[in-house]
């Protein structure tokens, strides 16, 4: 693969032309077209299903599912309402590819959604869009009226004789509202506490009714995949992790921003894209997939490639897809000081380990990085983690207890000199 | 709140029992905290069930916290004595104080809930208004007496009028939450004096018609969970029947569709499938709706028009399996209650539905049972204030604030040569009342209740009686001794229950029935003035609750002092929310705070009956006019 990356690219190619989110510039570029064919043709839904399935199209928003076979659980004989909702709240430390999608190419997530929910049966759909980015929500809105007015949405779409329509919901910022049955209940107008799992929202999601909810990235592939073909998609990438895959890279290198490269590429590809890392520091350590992903050191990191598979071999998560960079002048203690004061903040209470341990954990952290450490404190961390994993309704217990027992594990020896000797490794 | 583990209990209760989310956990993670999130204070009539709830003690009774600890109170069972429910309780001892009021689970009752004011009524026992000592009253002044004497004296100026008037003009009023020992020995000793004239349905205007037994429930209170269609005619069910709404409450979410005739659109926290709300003086003509769409055999209905709610209603009751037609206090303080009784009856009978009533006092048809009630030539409660007798003797009742007519009552008593009274508090009687005798409060004296489903539920006495009060059922029998009467002798309560229901629930079940016949449907004209509604408010229920401060202090407590009519009647009218205004009834006046309730149907005033300020007024339901002051 040449760097910079110059292939076909899923999400963002509208960023190559002037005016990038308007309707013409999509439709000009063969957008709509698959959802035309689809509704002209009467393609049926497993057939679409199948497509995808065969893209290998995996979930965008941190899990990797594979979004053919979550589709597949829909309820095909459901007599009723059903929904579609995406997944825009992108509360992922280090994530910002979504909102550049509904910015900049908000008719292909569009087109998505519309023909997932053709897919699916649904009558409607609902993007949550994160709450601290109003203008996303605004703009969004836009798009919308400009596609209700193309008639690509409402009753009657393209002549067809079938009605669906979309609506936009901005949440209010919660990190715990990201998780999809907290965010069908935000949806909801309810509290955003995750929901107990089973039942999944296929079964009983929005209203309690049959629901599939992808994230954005995920949906905004789908017309691509349409209008190529699932193998195609699948050829962009490597087996088992078809397409590309957006980047939002950030912190310690020379050009943080996102890149769209296929699934599959090597890191060191992505970090030269990004200009290496400034003023020629030397590359500590790698979160791979957003703050939740364990931390990876730079050598364990440089022998990867980016896609779930690689990742997952290597002891973290492909998540989100947000790469964040940290070179050789970072504190550990520091680092992580902050990253768990986002858990102790952002965790919504409703199961006591995750509601009690993540305030736990932030605070024997901020004593062992303010000099006041105990030898004691790292094994007791890595007990509390212990018993928040997988002892809750939600994944965010186990988000807030990657970045410990990764940083620990892989910089203990940082957290002892701190414990040791009250002051940073690093700069001394 | 740093004890609270977030577990959200509280607020659960409050959505899915109490009907209403009065508790919120605004917040997020350790930051989240419980909290009354809505403007007012928690103003459910349940409240109190989240202290017991809470699985960390960060609720906890206001009243009783950090006052005793709970290792050291002994906890002994009883029953409530407010409502027909008969809930099961227990009251936690310490000392011969009683502490607090908990609830015991009995799922065929009251499930695992106690309404607050089951609860907190338990302060009245400790109340500083406790008559501690017998009284008499010597020249005008009161004065101490041991037992001995009190007892010599009551009896002696009993015998006089006796001898003086005859049996017959003596009255014998009861209140309905006394046990059916006491009950049974005081009919026992009215009629042993030759008296006829004893009564405990002493809230009741209309005792007309031919009434085939002891009005109850008509079904075991569990079956109201399963109910699919229920008629619920003249009750303010939330605060006449805390815990029966919530089984209806927990009914509508299974599916019931409930309907209700009643005076004022009252928020019953759930859905009502279809309602009639008119003036109380319209109520006989709003059932008679619903009997006619019905096709009800009941004759007089030629000129009655049917509305659409009422055909709505009648549809919803023929269709379902499991319905019933209930009456609720309103109805049957009503001045046509007999009436409504019949037209309710036709109307269960035309749909196959079971017909009952809320029995609104704990043991109203225990009183019943062991026919606490007039007997051949004898005066009923109402004909004993309007005609007055030339001597009363009360138990546990306050005429004064509880009689249908309470302004008549006071008179009756203040123009009578004697009035004795058997009372466990220094209530307003001693105004009049020349001897006042101690009686053990509840939970301090041994008993049995029968609940509006004929269940009967004894219990011991939780703790001694305060000073020199004794049981009422001892004191009557000693009385009986004093009086030279037959049949005074028993030693033990359980005696004298084997005596009043020899074969217990057997005797109670062959007693029961709520037939009436011989009443003609005639009150089908509605008047046209301002009207009085005059319901027991939830805290004025008896001389408990009156005397419970925590009751008292609560929003409903606040509410039952005040009058209430709708905006549009108060604009009308030019009169201000939340001023004091001046009612007028029957050549009486008072001034009442005025709140304005938009739940009730225009020309309709909530002036609470049971209360002191109201209590001159007189009549519960009548024409009433309020002036500016």
């Amino acid at each position: 693969m040449s760097v910079p990356y110059t292939g076909p690219k899923v999400c963002l190619w509208t960023l190559d032309h002037p005016n990038p989110a308007a309707l013409e510039t999509y439709v000009a570029n063969g957008g709509y077209a698959a959802l035309k064919k689809i509704l002209a043709e009467k393609v049926p839904a497993e057939k679409i299903i199948e497509e995808v399935k065969l893209s290998a199209l995996r979930g965008r928003g941190g899990a990797g599912f594979p979004t053919g076979l979550k589709w597949s659980f829909m309820p095909r004989n459901y007599d009723g309402d059903k929904y579609v909702v995406c997944n825009t709240d992108e509360g992922e430390p280090g994530t910002f590819k979504d909102r550049d999608i509904v910015e900049f190419n908000p008719h292909q997530l569009i087109e998505g959604m519309i023909i997932a929910g053709y897919t699916l049966g649904a009558r409607a759909g609902y993007n949550y869009i994160h709450g601290e980015i109003f203008e996303l929500y605004q703009s969004w809105e836009k798009a919308l009226e400009e596609a209700r007015a193309a008639g690509y949405l409402g009753k009657n779409i393209c002549g067809s004789g079938w009605d669906f329509d979309l609506h936009a919901h901005h949440g209010y910022g919660a990190y715990v509202c990201g998780e999809e049955t907290a965010l069908l209940e935000s949806l909801e107008g309810k509290k955003g506490q995750p929901r107990f799992k089973p039942p999944f929202p296929a079964s009983y999601g929005l209203y309690g009714k049959p629901t599939t909810i992808n994230n954005t990235e995920t949906l905004a592939s789908i017309p691509w995949i349409m209008r190529h073909g699932g193998q195609a998609f699948l050829d962009l990438g490597k087996p088992n992790n078809g397409g590309t895959k957006i980047f939002s890279i950030s912190g310690h290198v020379n050009k943080p921003g996102n890149y769209e490269i296929p699934l599959g590429t090597p890191f060191g590809d992505l970090l030269e894209m990004a200009g290496g890392v400034r003023n020629g520091h030397k590359l500590k350590a790698v979160i791979p997939g957003g703050s939740s992903a364990p931390v990876l050191p730079a050598d364990v990191m440089m022998a990867c490639t980016l896609d779930f598979d690689s990742i997952a071999k290597a002891g973290s998560m492909l998540g989100s897809g947000a790469v964040i960079v940290m070179d050789e002048t970072t504190c550990m203690v520091k680092a992580l000081e902050r990253l768990s004061y986002f858990y102790y903040e952002e965790s919504c209470g409703q199961c006591t380990p995750c509601r009690e341990g993540t305030g736990w954990m932030y605070r024997v952290i901020k004593r062992i990085e303010h000099g006041e450490g105990r030898p004691e404190d790292l094994d007791l961390l890595m007990n509390v983690g212990t018993n928040i994993a997988g002892r809750t309704i939600c994944a965010l217990g186990d988000a807030a207890v990657g970045p410990v027992q990764s940083f620990i594990k892989h910089f203990r020896k940082e957290f002892e000199y701190h414990i040791e000797h009250k002051k940073c490794l690093v700069g001394s | 709140m740093t004890r609270c583990i977030h577990c959200s209990r509280c607020v659960r209760f409050g959505q899915e029992i109490a009907g209403m989310m009065e508790l919120g956990m605004p917040g997020r993670g350790e930051h989240m905290e419980v909290m009354p999130f809505l403007a007012h204070q928690v103003t459910s009539e349940l409240s109190g069930n989240v202290i017991d709830l809470c699985p960390v003690g960060a609720l906890t009774s206001k009243p009783f916290r950090f006052s005793a600890r709970p290792w050291e109170l002994s906890r002994r069972r009883t029953i409530s004595p407010h409502d027909g429910l008969g809930a099961n309780m227990a009251v936690h001892v310490k000392g011969n104080h009683v502490f607090r009021a908990t609830p015991v689970e009995n799922e065929a009752v009251n499930e695992c809930w106690l309404a607050d004011r089951d609860r907190y009524s338990y302060q009245a026992i400790n109340s500083d208004e406790r008559l501690l000592a017998p009284m008499v009253k010597d020249g005008g002044h009161w004065v101490e007496l041991d037992w001995r004497k009190a007892l010599a004296q009551a009896a002696g100026a009993l015998k006089v009028i006796r001898e003086n008037h005859g049996g017959d003009a003596i009255g014998f009023i009861a209140s309905p939450r006394q046990t059916v020992e006491e009950l049974h020995l005081f009919q026992k000793l009215a009629r042993a004096l030759g008296s006829e004239n004893v009564d405990s349905r002493i809230d009741r205007a209309d005792f007309s018609g031919t009434r085939a037994g002891v009005e109850w429930l008509g079904m075991p209170v569990a079956d109201l969970s399963g109910l699919d269609r229920c008629l619920v005619v003249g009750s303010s069910l939330r605060k006449e029947q805390p815990l029966v709404a919530q089984r209806l409450r927990q009914a509508v979410k299974k599916g019931l569709q409930l309907n209700v005739v009643h005076a004022a659109d009252d928020d019953l926290l759930c859905r009502v499938a279809n309602k009639l709300i008119v003036r109380p003086s319209g109520l006989v003509e709003a059932l008679a709706q619903v009997a006619k769409a019905a096709g009800a055999r009941i004759d007089g209905l030629g000129t009655v028009a049917v509305s659409a709610a009422a055909q709505a209603m009648a549809e919803s009751l023929k269709s379902g399996a499991s319905k019933a037609v209930l009456l609720g206090a309103v109805a049957q303080q009503h001045p046509a209650a007999a009436q409504l009784h019949a037209l309710a009856q036709a109307i269960a009978e035309a749909t196959g539905a079971r017909f009952g009533f809320l029995v609104d006092s704990a043991d109203q048809v225990g009183a019943g049972v062991v026919n606490c009630r007039p007997g051949q030539g004898g005066a009923h409660a109402a004909a004993m204030f309007a005609e007055a007798k030339k001597a009363y003797v009360i138990l546990g009742a306050e005429p004064e604030l509880e009689a249908w007519n309470s302004a008549q009552a006071r008179r009756a008593l203040e123009s009578a040569e004697l009035v004795v009274v058997l009372s466990p508090f220094k209530t307003r009687t001693m105004d009049y009342a020349q001897v006042m005798l101690p009686v053990a409060a509840y939970a301090e004296t041994a008993g049995s209740y029968v609940s509006m489903e004929g269940r009967l539920q004894s219990f011991r006495a939780a703790a001694a009686p305060q000073g020199e009060a004794r049981p009422a059922w001892k004191v009557l029998r000693v009385l009986g001794n004093q009086l030279e009467l037959p049949g005074f002798d028993q030693d033990t309560v359980a005696q004298v229950l084997a005596e009043a229901l020899p074969q217990g629930e057997a005797t109670i079940a062959g007693r029961l029935g709520n037939g009436i016949a011989g009443v003609a449907v005639t009150a089908l004209h509605a008047g046209t003035g301002i009207e009085r509604l005059g319901e027991t408010p939830i805290y004025q229920l008896d001389a408990y609750t009156r005397r419970a401060p925590a009751l008292q202090a609560t929003a409903d407590g606040q509410a039952g002092q005040a009058a209430a009519a709708s905006g549009s009647l108060i604009a009308r009218l030019g009169l201000s929310i939340d001023k004091p205004v001046k009612v007028s009834q029957d050549g009486a006046e008072t001034v009442l705070k005025l709140v304005r309730d938009d739940a009730l149907p225009d020309d309709v005033v909530r002036v609470p009956a049971c209360l002191a300020a109201a209590s001159r007024l007189g009549a519960r339901y009548g024409e009433l006019t309020l002036e500016k002051m």
